[in-house]
């Protein structure tokens, strides 16, 4: 059923008993053409692209839990492309251009908003820092604005401009960045992808990979065995665990990242705002909460929460930023897991055994290349060669020295 | 989290700043042929889940790098010993 103002006045008069789930619940078949692991945005988007642009719809989506219940629901939902690399640019320029048409393709409500990115800065050097990366977006074809203090004042006066140690003296905008409802990507790729063949199968716990003579065969699972010829992996935060049961060692950590959710306010910040002095994001929810995250704790991780110093540096480093919230109290905090790379940069790419797909490494900034990393992926998978915009990811590019390191961090996950 | 540094006793985390794996080992030459030893030092980790070996400088405190034992799953931590007294098999094996 396509959902449109019709169906939603239909089943509004008929008490909106009448609504068919989104996607069916379907056992697994015996084979499949492709199998996904992993029920994330990512994932999801693969299987969705897999069936929508290459026609391969004998696919299933495995979730070892419930659909969306990882980093696609985890994270901060902020959406921009100001990449500075070459390998990065386009990559993210093509993930926005999707988001920009995300809910019609898909026919599903993401509350895609282009409500703008702002990254402030506090010194010359950071001006210039951002002047470099707003040229480099401009070649690109990407919009930036770097604005001077004035213009960050006209935008929110509320903010601690004149700090002795840290003063706002302006911020690098673009505007086509925003934020969209995480959880509805989730969904609207699944629907997108059941109604187009996928199985979508929750509560599939990959437990092993079989691997005849160089080549996959299948997956062991907690409901049993399922062969494919082609298997990608998406899994996040657990890529290594995966990996290893296909023998691979990936150039992965896995750390945790606190987010953050405050009680609801009345309208307040408008954007998305980054603090250049720590590490800070915040943008305000349609039911008035606070968005706000900062760095990852720091050390290696699955345990999907965190430890309190970090919550105090992230709570620190806002308050700097904006004084005025000091008595906003936090509602809920959360931890996700991240797949740290060694260069910041994520793996889209073929393996070394034939048929094993691996797509990792996101760091924490998967949320917002959902789109061009499902597009990419299932573009590898389905014609077994990287895509151009995905040409930079490759898997051996650490051991053939071309690095994508965004932060000039070094192989430090924990830095990235 | 707390680590029990063996010179200062138990300790805030956030007195410690975590380096990494602490069962990679640096390769002993620099030779052409060991290029895969290499990358394998610099770049791949096991990362599990579960119990692991770090390195974590307690660099609010004594100053001295230690190795510390952790459940990534849970964060409990197992044991803590000072990293200069780890000894290293002469064939700088996997510690165990």
């Amino acid at each position: 059923m396509t959902y449109s103002v019709f169906s939603l006045l239909k089943n509004a008069v008929t008490g909106h008993k009448n609504w068919a789930p989104a996607w069916r619940d379907p056992a697994p078949k015996p084979a499949y053409d492709v199998i996904i692991v992993g029920g994330g945005g990512h994932g999801l988007a693969t299987a969705y692209y897999l069936a929508k642009v290459h026609g391969i719809t004998n696919v299933a989506v495995l979730e070892k839990s419930w659909l969306g219940s990882g980093n696609i629901g985890r994270n901060t939902t902020i959406i921009r492309s100001n990449y500075l690399f070459p390998g990065n640019n386009p990559f993210y320029e093509w993930s926005m251009k999707l988001w920009e048409g995300l809910e019609q393709d898909f026919n599903f409500n993401a509350m895609v908003s282009q409500r703008g990115v702002l990254n402030l800065y506090h010194s010359d050097a950071q001006r210039d820092a951002y002047a470099r990366r707003g040229n480099a977006m401009h070649m690109h074809g990407v919009d930036a604005e770097l604005l001077d203090e004035q213009g960050v004042r006209d935008m929110y006066p509320f903010f601690n401009f004149d700090d002795a140690r840290f003063p706002i003296r302006g911020g690098l905008l673009q505007r086509r960045g925003g934020t969209v409802r995480h959880d509805a990507v989730a969904w609207g790729y699944a629907r997108g992808a059941d109604s187009r063949g996928v199985d979508v199968i929750q509560n599939c716990e990959v437990t092993g990979i079989r691997i005849e003579k160089g080549v996959v065969k299948g997956v062991e699972t907690n409901r049993g065995y399922i062969a494919c010829n082609k298997l990608g992996l998406a899994a996040a935060g657990n890529s290594s665990e995966v990996a290893k049961m296909a023998g691979l060692k990936l150039p992965i950590e896995s750390h945790v990242l606190q987010a953050f959710v405050s009680e609801a306010i009345k309208p307040f910040i408008d954007g998305v705002v980054t603090y250049g002095a720590g590490h800070f994001y915040v943008s305000q929810s349609d039911k008035g909460g606070l968005v706000f995250g900062g760095d990852i704790d720091g050390y290696n991780s699955y345990a999907r929460r965190g430890n309190l110093p970090t919550v105090e540096h992230v709570i620190e480093a806002g308050v700097s930023m904006i004084p005025a919230i000091s008595r906003v109290r936090v509602l809920r905090s959360w931890g996700g897991i991240m797949d740290m790379s060694m260069d910041g940069s994520p793996i889209i790419d073929k393996t070394d055994v034939k048929g094993l797909y691996l797509n990792a490494g996101w760091c924490y900034g998967g949320f917002k290349a959902t789109p061009a990393s499902g597009w990419c992926f299932a573009h590898t998978i389905a014609k077994d060669e990287a895509h151009k915009l995905s040409a930079a990811y490759r898997l051996d590019r650490f051991k053939r020295g071309f690095a994508i390191d965004e932060k000039g961090m070094g192989a430090q996950p924990n830095l990235h | 989290m707390r680590i029990h540094c063996p010179y200062c006793g138990e300790r805030p985390a956030e007195e410690f700043t975590f380096q990494g794996d602490a069962d990679v080992r640096r390769p002993q030459g620099n030779e052409p042929s060991q290029m895969d030893e290499w990358f394998d030092y610099v770049y791949l980790r096991e990362n599990p889940r579960g119990r692991m070996k770090e390195y974590w400088h307690h660099s609010g405190g004594c100053r001295s790098w230690l190795i510390v034992e952790r459940d990534t799953d849970s964060h409990e931590v197992f044991g803590v010993t000072a990293a200069r007294e780890r000894k290293l098999s002469p064939q700088r094996k996997r510690a165990s």
